[in-house]
């Protein structure tokens, strides 16, 4: 456990000393939360029942989620697989399964500092109060980020160079960024864009998380549970089956 | 009669009907340091990583003190120390780091200050190891092979890319492992390297063994006086006069 927890400390450090990670997962929710609530923070949002300020909260705790899951694990991955780091630890009597355990630990840590974040913004600034159970919301949240920590380990899983590796990030990571509603909000799409934003795992996530901010237990929030922990059981089976330390 | 550290025995492995490493035996001795020598290409690094239990041997076995490193690797890998060709490190990690990062993989780690004080290493302690000349990154990946108190260390092309200043520097400090009773398995394409280091050497080519023995006695079966000519002979090849 001291050695997990050294491993982590070190990981930990290397995380923050990343600037990409800074500006994506903590610096952009924020100022996406503050200009989305500057603008409209008060309106409601369509006919959701929300105010945007209630919508935006819910939706950009996800985007470190989003960073995490979709960038930092499969990045750090394929990095230590191609620098052949992992392969060092195969030759030591620590697992490779174990830095990759710290690193979805870090990748973790960092989702929840960027939601903490948003949620501070949120409550200081814009005065923001939950409606519904804060308990249900935080599982919503952790079930939501253990579904795209899965992908992510998946797409980590599949590509064997960094260059593949990019191109699958961007793939995953910008689509879900925009179109999930998780930083523009879902209520200004079109009713198409709305259908495509509810088919995109990180979507369906969020419409669970807006559903537990706001106390109003969907009719689909069984299948929306049942969803994403269907995509945690196959991405993650996938990429353990799938996976390669060099 | 010495106790064998690794033995070797009748290993074969293919990729794509071409066989990279064909019924090759060959022992090593607690104490000894033992060069693996041949050509680019000619099954050095896929022999040691058969050994080290990475790659799975078609037929034949390869076993350190008598364990499959596949099957035993906590046990094997506590006390065996690895320098993979052509590692590198996580961006923005300093020297340090790295240290405290290999000590945590092993139950009685050494203490990392102490090694890199030995390679003349502690003044760049905070230093990130991007930074670091070629020559410093190879005594840093000893420092790391040797971290958690190994008897046995493998080393794959240790001084491939050095400068001839820190190649000999980077000798200096095995001798002196050597005299410590450690034992080492390396890898090189320089023959006053496995002159210099080598007590015994085993030639390779296509994977095949051509030749086994103490450098002496290597030199003295070919028709020259040098290791380089020499193993130019045995590997069939021209020896410009």
């Amino acid at each position: 456990m001291k050695r997990f927890l050294k491993l982590y400390q070190i990981e930990q450090k290397l995380f923050f000393r990343n600037a990409d990670v800074f500006i994506f997962n903590l610096c952009m929710p924020v100022v996406t939360l503050l200009m989305i609530c500057l603008i409209a923070g008060g309106k409601p949002a369509g006919e959701s029942g929300m105010t945007y300020l209630q919508s935006a909260f819910a939706s950009i705790t996800a985007v470190g989620i989003c960073c995490s899951a979709f960038m930092s694990i499969p990045i750090v991955i394929v990095d230590y697989r191609d620098k052949k780091i992992l392969k060092h630890l195969y030759c030591s009597p620590c697992s490779p399964a174990r830095i990759m355990a710290v690193d979805v630990l870090c990748s973790g840590i960092m989702a929840a500092i960027s939601a903490i974040c948003v949620t501070i913004t949120a409550c200081v600034i814009f005065g923001y109060r939950m409606e519904g159970n804060v308990l249900a919301f935080i599982g919503a949240w952790f079930l939501t980020m253990i579904a795209m920590f899965s992908i992510g380990l998946l797409a980590a899983s599949v590509c064997k160079t960094v260059k593949s590796m990019n191109m699958v990030t961007s793939l995953l990571y910008f689509p879900m960024l925009f179109f999930s509603g998780a930083t523009i909000p879902y209520e200004l799409f079109p009713k198409g864009m709305q259908k495509v934003a509810g088919l995109m795992p990180l979507g369906v996530g969020i419409r669970l998380m807006k559903a537990a901010s706001m106390g109003t237990m969907l009719a689909e929030v069984d299948i929306q549970i049942i969803i994403l922990v269907l995509i945690t059981l196959v991405c993650s089976l996938v990429a353990v089956k799938m996976f390669r330390w060099e | 009669m010495q106790e064998e550290c690794i033995k070797v025995q009748n290993l074969t492995k293919s990729f794509h009907d071409r066989k990279v490493v064909d019924h090759l035996s060959f022992f090593v001795k607690k104490g000894e340091v033992f060069g693996l020598l041949g050509h680019n290409g000619a099954g050095k690094s896929t022999t040691i990583d058969m050994i080290l239990g990475m790659k799975h041997p078609d037929t034949g076995t390869a076993l350190i003190w008598g364990m499959d490193a596949s099957k035993n690797r906590k046990k094997v890998f506590e006390k065996v120390g690895v320098q993979l060709q052509s590692s590198s490190y996580q961006s923005a990690i300093r020297v340090s780091e790295v240290c405290e990062e290999y000590a945590a993989f092993y139950k009685t780690a050494a203490d990392y200050q102490e090694l890199l004080e030995i390679f003349g290493l502690s003044s760049l302690k905070k230093s990130p190891v991007m930074k670091l000349s070629g020559g410093e990154r190879q005594k840093l990946s000893v420092v790391l092979a040797l971290i958690g108190n190994p008897e046995l260390i493998f080393l794959d092309e240790l001084t491939t890319g050095l400068d001839v200043a820190a190649r000999r520097e980077v000798w200096r400090t095995l001798k002196h492992l050597k005299d410590k009773g450690m034992t080492i398995f390396l890898t090189t394409h320089y023959m006053e390297e496995a002159e210099a280091l080598c007590d015994r050497i085993c030639l390779i080519r296509n994977g095949k063994k051509i030749t086994e023995g103490t450098v002496e006695e290597v030199i003295h079966a070919s028709p020259y006086d040098n290791l380089e000519d020499a193993y130019l002979w045995y590997m069939d090849e021209e020896v410009e006069e």
